[in-house]
């Protein structure tokens, strides 16, 4: 049953030190271990609450509602001709997402502190595993956006094909900077206390209900800055067909390929204590 | 013979910090220290090396036990060796796949089915999917729970959890299998089937390190033992050889006759009361230091009191070597009234009847109060053997030990004739 003996060892194990590159050829051994404990979540949030899966689609519907309803009351906001509701109800989609992955993988290795603390597996699984129930919120809520274009009479732009790439933008900026709040959680417990907060200011200062336009133009430049800005520009412009957010997408990119290379790194050195701290 | 090597330990050591400044667990007290200390000094400390300088080498085919006291390392030496924590110092070299097992059933969620958790808790231990699926029928008719494989766990007992569990466990293939204590939990089958698991792992030419407090276990279970002292390699031989030493070292610190406890004993208590001396005599009253077989013995104990108790509750209890608790009697069972003690010197004794046994006891001695504060606790105070022979020489096994450690009364029949089973076996 055991291999031919190998006089090679199977693997070393080593004193930490420096900056180690994580194993990506191990973690992909891995990708069943991340496939199930993301479909645990997802099972586990749907069996116990009593909507179950509906909470994908009346989280997005319920703010886009209430928020739209406010704004129309309060001030006109300039959406290209498209209606409010289904103006709202993209940017709505797009930002839980981000926030919701946000939370999940930023409290993902105190919330599995049982498991590092009894077997060991890369620890990275544990982020990559928190992100996905939040994709499967988004794919509910995108299906919901559809649902209200027809109802409300608008048709998908021809920019649509570009919808993967918009969303894996997203995915670039919520997991790099999730991994950051991951590592960092474990040593500094308050963070997690930060995380709702930042939820909550960049529900404003990012254009998720109403558009970039709104912002005067000489503010705009450091406006951008915030690499969710690009994100929901862009993801209207593929699906509703709203002014091309041009260079602005580089924001995003760069941004999220600066975390996710920099969140990969340190969380690959903090990993070798997790089992002590959490 | 260590041509074919499992694992290779090579002078590992973990360092952990003590007394040192905690280090900051929120991000606003990191701040606020870097801003209020002093320049130039580093939070220091006293290092505390939980191992040091460990080095040994497991071949293929090998059990290997890890004996130690509490808090020895143990421990940290599996955690170190399935990658949980890393080392400080040293390498260790693993030879094919590492599978741990320091608790049954990791991961395990009520909420989810036994088949999910089986395919989670797989995952977890680092099988594949269709490695679990491939042996999915094995794993429950193992367990025995596959009326209720599509329940969510949470249904389960705790018994069916746990056989569920171990059966996941069980069926993973690896080259090099760490165990810690599991078998402390289960039932004496359950525990049955995991001793047999464990030993056709090494059987089958794979290696197992096994960490445990029962020292029976071990030299059941394991062809070689090493004794860690103090994060520290102390022994490394024939299980046997290693749980002598061990015995020798940390049983009890005297056999039979009268114990003395000075002031630098470890005991628990409020210090109310303090027990000084315990002697174990016959009824007679000579000491001994061997009970014979069935023999009624008595445990004296002299306490000094320094408050008054009002209401004062004297334990004995007895213990198998390797110190797992096998008896308890207490002044106050069946009823007995407590009793005053004012302060000064006082002895009780407790006569004691049951069978032992043949093999090695230890006494534990205490004082509480019946609201349940301990006065004075001592732990393995005096150590014991029971003989494999009545007083009158009459009541003897013929052979050279025996499992357990009480016989009780028993009263058998005669054997008489039987039915046939129904329809005997095939072949």
């Amino acid at each position: 049953m055991s291999a031919p003996a190998d006089n090679r060892p199977a693997h070393t194990i080593v004193p930490p030190s420096g900056w180690p590159l994580p194993d990506l050829r191990e973690l992909w051994g891995y990708r069943d271990l991340v496939y199930f404990l993301a479909r645990r979540d997802i099972a586990v949030r749907y069996r116990q609450t009593v909507i179950g899966a509906a909470w994908a689609i009346v989280q997005p519907v319920a703010f886009a509602t209430v928020l739209g309803l406010f704004l129309t009351l309060f001030g006109r906001v300039p959406t290209e001709g498209v209606p409010y509701a289904v103006f709202a109800l993209a940017g709505m989609s797009v930002w839980l997402f981000v926030s919701g992955s946000l939370s999940s993988t930023a409290t993902s290795t105190v919330a599995s502190s049982a498991l590092v603390r009894k077997v060991y597996f890369p620890r990275l699984v544990i982020p990559l595993a928190a992100i996905i129930p939040s994709i499967v919120d988004f794919l509910v809520a995108l299906v919901v956006l559809f649902v209200a274009m027809a109802i409300f009479g608008v048709a998908p732009s021809g920019n649509i094909v570009a919808l993967p790439g918009v969303f894996l933008l997203a995915v670039l900026v919520a997991f790099g900077a999730g991994l950051w709040l991951s590592a960092l959680v474990v040593r500094y417990r308050d963070i997690q206390h930060v995380v709702p907060f930042l939820v909550q200011v960049g529900l404003f200062v990012s254009p998720v209900l109403y558009q970039l336009d709104l912002i005067p133009e000489r503010f705009q430049a450091v406006y951008s800055l915030n690499p969710m800005v690009g994100v929901l520009e862009g993801f209207r412009w593929a699906v509703l067909g709203t002014s091309p957010p041009g260079e602005l997408l580089l924001i995003p990119l760069t941004v999220g390929a600066l975390l996710l290379i920099s969140g990969l790194v340190f969380f690959t050195r903090a990993e070798t204590t997790f089992a002590d701290e959490v | 013979m260590r041509s074919d090597p499992a694992l290779r330990v090579e002078e590992i050591g973990k360092r952990y910090w003590v007394n040192r400044e905690r280090p900051a667990s929120t991000l606003g007290e990191a701040l606020t220290r870097s801003l209020t200390r002093r320049p130039g000094r580093r939070g220091s400390g006293d290092e505390f090396w939980a191992l040091r300088d460990i080095s040994f080498e497991l071949s293929r085919g090998e059990a290997l036990g890890l004996i130690g006291r509490n808090g020895a390392g143990k421990s940290t030496l599996l955690r170190l060796i399935s990658r949980i924590t890393a080392p400080t110092t040293g390498r260790i070299f693993a030879f094919g796949r590492v599978a741990t097992l320091l608790e049954v059933g990791t991961g395990f969620h009520p909420e989810l089915s036994g088949r999910e958790n089986v395919f989670l808790n797989g995952a977890i231990l680092g099988m594949r999917r269709h490695e679990i699926q491939r042996k999915l029928d094995a794993i429950v008719e193992f367990s025995g729970v596959s009326a209720f494989l599509d329940e969510p766990v949470k249904h389960y007992s705790s018994g069916m959890h746990v056989r569920l569990a171990f059966s996941v466990a069980a069926h993973l293939e690896s080259d090099l299998l760490l165990v810690d204590e599991v078998l402390a939990v289960g039932d004496a089958d359950f525990q049955r089937k995991c001793m047999g698991k464990m030993q056709h792992v090494a059987g089958e030419g794979r290696a197992v390190v096994f960490v445990s407090h029962n020292l029976n276990a071990v030299q059941r279970l394991c062809t070689r033992a090493l004794l860690v002292e103090s994060g520290r390699l102390e022994m490394d031989g024939a299980p046997g050889a290693v749980a002598a030493r061990y015995l020798e070292r940390w049983g009890p610190a005297q056999t039979g006759g009268t114990a003395v406890i000075g002031d630098e004993v470890a005991r628990v208590g409020d210090g109310r009361a303090r027990i000084r001396r315990v002697t174990l005599t016959d009824l007679s009253g000579t000491e001994l230091t061997a009970v014979h077989f069935g023999q009624a013995f008595r445990v004296r104990m002299q306490i000094d009191v320094f408050e008054p108790v009002p209401e004062a509750v004297f334990e004995v209890g007895i213990a198998s070597a390797d110190g797992d608790r096998l008896a308890t009697a207490q002044s106050i069972d069946a009823e007995r009234p407590t009793t005053p003690l004012a302060p000064g010197a006082h002895a009780v004794e407790a006569t004691l009847r049951m069978t032992l046994l043949p093999g090695e006891y230890a006494l534990t001695v205490g004082v509480h109060r019946r609201n349940g504060i301990t006065l004075d606790y001592v732990e393995g105070v005096l150590g014991f053997s029971a003989l494999n022979v009545a007083e009158s020489g009459s009541d003897h096994y013929p052979w050279r030990g025996v499992r357990g450690y009480i016989r009780p009364d028993s009263v058998w029949s005669a054997p008489v004739a039987a039915d046939p089973p129904p329809s005997p076996a095939i072949r």
